[in-house]
This record gives C-alpha cells, sequence and structure tokens, in this order.
C-alpha cells in the first residue's frame, strides 16, 4: 500500500490528525506478517528433520491442520456452526481418487484442483440452502446432509465400492519427477506445500474487506442486514471457499492413504476437525495448526497407552480446554501469543 | 412539485390477531425534520422496522422518493439510501470502532466484494470512515473495541455507522435511550448539526430533545397515527396530552431506559 499517501488532514488539526495516523496505522498493520508466524512453519520442517521415522503421521497431520483451516473459515470468522464439513472433505477424496481409478489421471496437482472443484460446486449449492439457515437447525442440516452424502455413496456401490472403498489410488510421481517413499517423506513435504499455499490464500481472505464482513456476520448480522450485506451471498461465498480447501485436504488424504471408504463421510470426521478447531481456538488461523497437532500426536500417544480407550484422554483434554477457555485461563496467554504477533484477531 | 422523501400510505401489519400498525399514512417532505412520538407499545419501533424492511407490511404502501419500495428488501431500500439506528444497541462489538464504521462503507461501496486485496489497504474507505469518526469527535476510541466503550460513547457509534451509510432518509429510534444525562447533550449535538438534506424521523421519549429538534411531530397511538402538527400544536392538543403527555409523567421514572 501507499503508507506514505497522507490521509492525516490539514495543518492546526494536528491531535487529531496524530490520531487519525494512528488508527490507520492499526488497520494497515493489522495483516503484517510477525516473525513469530514462521514458527509453525519452521517447527514444521524441523519435524521433518527430527522425527523422519513418523512422517505418516506428520502428513496425516497437516491433512487435518489444512481442514481445520477450511472450517476455521467459516467458523471462526464468519460464525457458520456446522457438524457436516467432512462432507466437503469426503467430496474431495472421491473427486481425487476417481479421477485416479476411473478416468485413469494420476497427476497429483492436478487431481487436486478437481477436488477442489467438485468440493466448492458441492459447498455452492448446499450451501445456498443450508445457510438460509443457523444455530441449531443448520447443526441438523449439515450433519443430515453429511449422512445423505454418505448413503447416496453406499447406494451406488458399484461406483463407490461402498464401504470397501475404492483401493490403488495410486499417484504418478510429484511434477513428474519425485516418486514416494515407503516412510512418507515425499507425502509430507507434498501436504506441508500445499498447506502453505492453502494457509496463504486464506490469510489473505480472512484480512480482506471481504473477510471483515465475514466476521460483522458473526459479530451481528441484524445489523449487517441494516448495512444493505448481501449476507447470505458473503456467507455462501465463504462456505464455497472453505469446501474447496476441505476438498483439497480430502483429495490430500486419497492420495496419501491409496484408499477411500465411505468412513470419509462419518460424523466422527465432522466431530474431530471441530474438536481440533476449538483445542485450538477458532477465528485465529493457528487453531487449526495447535489443535490438530495436539489432537493427532494425543490420538497416536493415548492409543499406544491404551489402544481401546483413548477417546477418553482427548475427552478429557477437550473439555479441560473449553472450562478453561470459558474462565479465561487462556486469556492471558493467547494475550501473551498475540503480543508476539500471530495474526490478532480481525 | 417533486415526491416526498418518504411517503407512507395505509400500511398495516399484524402479527396474528394483534395490529400493530393499523392504517397509518404520512408524508415526509425532503429535508424535514420529524418526530414520531407515542406511548410503548404504540408501534414505533414496529415502524421503523417497516420502513427499513425488516419487517413486511401486510398491507398498504412505503415510497422512497416517490419509487415503491414496499417490496423490496431491507438491504435492497438500505442501498436506496435509507438508514436506521437501532433503540438497543446493534454493533460489532467485539471490533474497533474504526472497523464498525469501516463496514457501513464497506457495504456501502461494495468495497467488502472483495477478497484478496488488504482491508488495512482501502485507504479510501478508511479516510472517510475516520472523517465521519472525527465529525462525531470519536476518533481518540477509533482503535478500541466497541464493547470497551461506556454506554453513551456506543450511542454514537450506532449514529456514526448511520451516517457512514450517507442516507438519504434517517430513522433514528430512541438515540438517547439509556444515555445517562450528563451525556444525552452529545447525542443531541451530533443531531442538531445533522446535513439538512437528509431527511430525519427521529423516536424519541425526551421531550425536551422532541421539542428542540423537530419541526413537525407525529403522534402514534395503539398503531394510529393520532394526529401530526406542529410542537406547539402537539403541546396543546388534548388528546396528546391525555394519551401521551399525561401517561408519560406518570412512568417516566421507570421508562427512562425503555
Amino acid at each position: 500500500m501507499d503508507a506514505s499517501r497522507p490521509l492525516a488532514p490539514a495543518a492546526g488539526r494536528d491531535e487529531s490528525g496524530a490520531a487519525r495516523t494512528r488508527a490507520l496505522s492499526f488497520l494497515a498493520r493489522r495483516d503484517r506478517y510477525h516473525v513469530a508466524e514462521a514458527l509453525p512453519w519452521i517447527a514444521a520442517l524441523a519435524a521433518f528433520f527430527i522425527f523422519p521415522n513418523q512422517m505418516i503421521l506428520g502428513g496425516q497431520t497437516l491433512i487435518m491442520i489444512l481442514f481445520a483451516l477450511s472450517l476455521d473459515l467459516i467458523l471462526g470468522y464468519a460464525g457458520i456452526v456446522t457438524l457436516g464439513h467432512a462432507a466437503y472433505f469426503g467430496l474431495g477424496a472421491y473427486a481425487a481418487a476417481l479421477l485416479i481409478t476411473d478416468l485413469h489421471w494420476s497427476e497429483p496437482i492436478s487431481g487436486l484442483a478437481c477436488a477442489a472443484v467438485v468440493a466448492a460446486i458441492g459447498g455452492f449449492f448446499s450451501g445456498l440452502i443450508l445457510l438460509r439457515y443457523r444455530g441449531l437447525a443448520l447443526l441438523v442440516l449439515t450433519l443430515s446432509t453429511t449422512i445423505m452424502l454418505q448413503q447416496l455413496g453406499n447406494l451406488f456401490r458399484d461406483f463407490t465400492g461402498g464401504y470397501d472403498g475404492i483401493p490403488g489410488i495410486n499417484i504418478s510421481p510429484l511434477f513428474g519427477r519425485f516418486d514416494y517413499d515407503l516412510y512418507g517423506h515425499t507425502y509430507y513435504l507434498y501436504c506441508l506445500g500445499v498447506l502453505f499455499i492453502a494457509f496463504y490464500v486464506v490469510r489473505r481472505i480472512v484480512y480482506s474487506p471481504f473477510g471483515q464482513a465475514l466476521v460483522g456476520i458473526r459479530e451481528n448480522v441484524a445489523r449487517m442486514h441494516a448495512l444493505g450485506s448481501p449476507v447470505h451471498w458473503r456467507l455462501v461465498i465463504a462456505y464455497t471457499i472453505s469446501a474447496a480447501f476441505a476438498g483439497i485436504a480430502g483429495a490430500l488424504f486419497a492420495q496419501t492413504n491409496t484408499l477411500v471408504t465411505l468412513g470419509v463421510f462419518d460424523f466422527d470426521q465432522s466431530a474431530a476437525v471441530l474438536m481440533m478447531l476449538i483445542l485450538g481456538g477458532a477465528g485465529w488461523l493457528y487453531g487449526g495448526f495447535v489443535g490438530a497437532t495436539l489432537y493427532m500426536v494425543l490420538q497416536n500417544e493415548l492409543a499406544k497407552m491404551s489402544p481401546e480407550f483413548w477417546q477418553f484422554g482427548i475427552g478429557a483434554i477437550l473439555i479441560a480446554v473449553v472450562l478453561a477457555n470459558r474462565h479465561r485461563v487462556f486469556g492471558k496467554l493467547v494475550r501473551r501469543v498475540r503480543a508476539l504477533g500471530f495474526g490478532a484477531k480481525p | 412539485m417533486t415526491a416526498p422523501a418518504l411517503e407512507i400510505a395505509n400500511l398495516q401489519r399484524s402479527f396474528g390477531a394483534l395490529t400493530v400498525a393499523n392504517n397509518i399514512s404520512f408524508a415526509l417532505p425532503r429535508g424535514g425534520r420529524y418526530a414520531l412520538i407515542g406511548p410503548n407499545g404504540a408501534g414505533k419501533t414496529t415502524l421503523v422496522n417497516l420502513i427499513t424492511g425488516r419487517l413486511r407490511a401486510s398491507a398498504g404502501k412505503v415510497l422512497l422518493d416517490g419509487d415503491e419500495i414496499t417490496a423490496l428488501s431491507q438491504a435492497a431500500r438500505t442501498r436506496r439510501g435509507i438508514a436506521r439506528t437501532f433503540q438497543v444497541n446493534q454493533l460489532f462489538r467485539g471490533l474497533t470502532v474504526l472497523e464498525n464504521v469501516y463496514l457501513a462503507i464497506g457495504e456501502r461501496t461494495n468495497t467488502c466484494n472483495r477478497l484478496w486485496r488488504s482491508a488495512g489497504k482501502e485507504t479510501a474507505v478508511i479516510g472517510e470512515a475516520l472523517d465521519h469518526l472525527e465529525a462525531l469527535a470519536l476518533v481518540d476510541d477509533a482503535n478500541k473495541q466497541v464493547r470497551e466503550l461506556p454506554y453513551g460513547r456506543q450511542r454514537l457509534v450506532e449514529i456514526a455507522i448511520a451516517l457512514a451509510q450517507r442516507p438519504k432518509l434517517l430513522l433514528l429510534d430512541e438515540p438517547a435511550a439509556g444515555v445517562p444525562s450528563s451525556e444525552s447533550h452529545l447525542i443531541l449535538d451530533v443531531i442538531s448539526k445533522l446535513d439538512p438534506n437528509i431527511t430525519v424521523l427521529i423516536i424519541e421519549h425526551d421531550m425536551d430533545l422532541v421539542f428542540r429538534f423537530a419541526s413537525r411531530i407525529i403522534v402514534l397511538v395503539a398503531g394510529e397515527v393520532l394526529t401530526e402538527g406542529s410542537p406547539q400544536e402537539i403541546s396543546a392538543d388534548e388528546r396528546v396530552r391525555s394519551v401521551y403527555l399525561g401517561e408519560r409523567r406518570e412512568d417516566r421514572q421507570e421508562n427512562r431506559h425503555g
């Protein structure tokens, strides 16, 4: 931006001019990149070298971070509470899978693009209807939409493989050059690259005037209507973008697991991503990073300790987080982290 | 002769058996300073909601500058130049004062359709928002979250948002409600200095404010227009005294925050 261009008024109003400049720079600086924002990426790269044997888990974690990021755009920013986000993850996963097994197109990047388009179309048309509702009605509607999609997949078993799924999803080498190793190293870097780009895009959107309007809808939808805002369209667009990113996450999941089943539409998936986001905090972009990593590592460790009851541990921690949040235990902590320059809640 | 800024013809609205607006008709000339008064439950806020399109009329017409807008959505009417403030603050409490006004301008100018450019780089929008804040002496609070402000200042943000919509018709729903009397002069200052081109309809219980501000007063009782006239005529009207002014004296204390 042309920060040099003075918005400050003419001489004689110096005091007010100073206040104006302060206000202006506050908005202009809100989305500046801060050094601290490099931390998660450095950590992700460091993990690659420190835990070379954990890269399968690492890749899955990155996929869930992307999935949680897509949810954050609608839940954390626009305030759309959904229990059916797995629908778009699943659409993306099946689009990527069928592209390979049925159309024999195995180039991975275009596979992601295809999945994004399919999920976005799904998000757009379902959003047109779903987003007319809010609150409890929306929860039930998103939940049932996803169940219906799953059962539709079950109905067309010949096409989707039903609950047995689609096996043998083998993508061709990345950029036609980098093949995939058994330890998931290539997959990990592939997922990290995709996540990085997705993160950049979502970050731009969140700090745009459009993103500001989404937050306005979250904060007070009655006022947005009174301002003449096309609230429904704004929500549909945000939902479509979110669905596209969820679809990309699903496609990465399909490509790295070589098998997709209708399990991707499970309620567990929708619930897990919601838990991850809440665990890490919604509405500040890095919630997915914190929450998904915590969730995946915990799941892995707790499952080693107790293969049957690991979810008890996750549940207990989630309760602790929600209660602590409610009692503002994290308030101070978050302010400290914010002071380090992690994206302030717009 | 030009069409009135706002014309309401036989407006009707019922909730089930309850008629909250019954055959209401009146017209506001361009630049008019009108007050709408009436006892609690007379349907004043309902009427504002019918004009802005927040509620749909059961029958009757609303015309803005001679064009019928009865069938238009709230957003469409807003875009034609109707703005309002709310009786109970409807603000973006978690956002800063500047961001609140930013959204009003961003939606008016369609800047909020942009999803790739940084909000902080829309210098035209920010500059205009700051102009509005400056006019209401809110610049020093620009970076504060609305919820941190005292209630009286929040009422000013309500007005700032409505003005940032650059309305042709401004509906002020009890702008001084809930404001301590020590601060209500701030609100009065602001509304007495409104652009004379804006047509204003104010709902207010504070009679001093009404008599100082309005050149015409419409009295609404039980969903119907009882009478319309100049402040002198209204204060001399026996019917108004009996249904409204008398009652107000009695329940003024308990309903101050109405």
